[in-house]
């Protein structure tokens, strides 16, 4: 497959096939970890990075795999990658490994991963896969800080809150409401569910919007033509 | 299937198996030495939260000593003490303290003591508490529990060890009684333990 066509690829993963919004997998880090904006930038690279390591090495070995151990070989990959990541937080991100928890090796039963590898990376060359995970993995980290974004400045009122535990003691806080009161409601998990759903709500009005206004110029087309 | 695909799809997969093995092995070598000195890192930075660095000049987290489960410090299992030394004397301790009865399961605790008996610092390391009401209680988040610092058992007198609501000296949070009430006779009953203890604590 020379001729991949890599745009579409890129537009599957940030948007109409989106692993959290479009094919609404990964939902349980999604929920969890969205308390503040660095707990979901730091899971969202993460996983990023487990699913192109995934995505590569499966693309690689494909030929090489028989049809009926390639589920346990995937599986093998992505644990064997989820495992490397972990360590490296545990050893270089500590703050953040600790504030992630038991979410760092659930990365491995994320079903985006599995999902990616058996339905892209096992047909596709390293290139066209290795895009595939890029923009899974941007679009995943994307709903990620869209959520907690959304979440971390309606219950505290702030943007970035303990940035230092991964970006170093240069980065700071910022406070977009001085004396804020906060909203617990969007800090504590029924938040999470009701800020997911906005977002899907969001995401599919603008796809009505854009099939309906594709409708309309090809009616305008016809009528002109 | 016959035997022979089989056995090849088990020899891939043993091989597959023992290829993510290695890999892992020296990701798991070559991590080693910076988890601990994250984990040393961390450890002391939460030392140092409730002994400032003038209380000490020795390395407080290699100056350990075993501290037995106990209810009077909320503990199910055995933990560690540790000793701040100026020179060979010694100056503070640093011990875990549980609060069994949260709102929402039990709080974590670090404190230490001078050999005065006075309370040096208290810092909450995990709780479950309700996020932007009983959280308070973290140092990030307020400055709750600098309250103790200084505090002893005479200091404020026993029936004033409790919040204002109670007729204490400490304050509470609007809305959230319960998470510093515990704390307060948490930190309280650990003093008095403390006191009664000194073999445990001051053992130099």
């Amino acid at each position: 497959m020379s001729d991949a066509n890599y745009q579409k690829i890129i537009r599957d993963g940030l948007w109409d096939n989106n692993p959290a919004i479009a094919q609404i997998l990964g939902l349980c880090p999604l929920l969890a970890v969205t308390g503040t904006v660095i707990n979901a930038l730091g899971l969202g690279i993460a996983t990023t990075l487990v699913l192109i390591g995934s995505n590569l090495t499966v693309s690689m070995i494909r030929n090489q795999v028989p049809n009926e151990i390639r589920i346990p070989v995937f599986v093998l990959v992505i644990a064997g990658f989820v495992t490397i990541i972990e360590l490296l937080m545990h050893g270089f991100l500590y703050e953040l490994y600790t504030v992630l928890g038991i979410f760092v090796p659930l990365i491995v039963t994320n079903c985006a991963i599995i999902g990616r590898a058996e339905a892209f990376a096992s047909k596709n060359a390293i290139w066209p896969s290795l895009v595939d995970a890029l923009s899974m993995g941007f679009g995943f980290t994307g709903v990620l800080i869209a959520l907690g974004a959304m979440r971390e400045i309606l219950a505290q009122g702030t943007l970035f809150a303990d940035a230092s535990i991964m970006l170093g003691e240069w980065a700071g806080t910022i406070t977009l409401i001085d004396n804020y009161d906060g909203f617990l409601l969007a800090a504590l998990p029924p938040g999470a569910f009701i800020g997911l759903g906005l977002i899907l709500a969001l995401k599919n009005i603008i796809d009505d919007r854009m099939r309906h206004r594709v409708s309309q110029q090809i009616t305008a087309i016809e009528q002109t033509g | 299937m016959t035997p022979r695909i089989v056995l090849r799809s088990g020899w891939l997969l043993g091989i597959f198996g023992a290829i993510v093995i290695a890999l892992v092995s020296l990701a798991y070598q070559g991590t080693r030495a910076p988890i601990e000195r994250s984990e040393y890192q961390a450890l002391l930075k939460a030392l140092n939260s409730v002994i400032p660095e003038k209380h000490y000049d020795n390395d407080l987290v290699n100056d350990s000593y075993p501290l037995k489960a106990t209810e009077e410090l909320g503990l199910k299992k055995d933990a560690l003490l540790y000793r701040g030394r100026i020179g060979d004397t010694l100056t503070a301790v640093a011990f875990p303290v549980v609060a069994p009865d949260g709102y929402n399961g039990p709080i974590d605790m670090l404190m230490a003591v001078n050999l005065h008996g006075e309370i040096l610092g208290v810092r909450v390391t995990s709780h479950n508490e309700t996020p932007g009401l009983g959280d308070r209680i973290e140092s990030r988040r307020s400055n709750w529990v600098d309250q103790f610092r200084g505090a002893s058992l005479e200091n404020p007198e026993p029936k004033r060890w409790a919040v204002k609501k109670d007729g204490g000296v400490f304050d509470q949070f609007t809305g959230a009684t319960i998470t510093p009430r515990i704390i307060v006779k948490a930190v309280h009953r650990a003093m008095l333990y403390v006191k009664s203890h000194p073999e445990v604590f001051f053992n130099e």
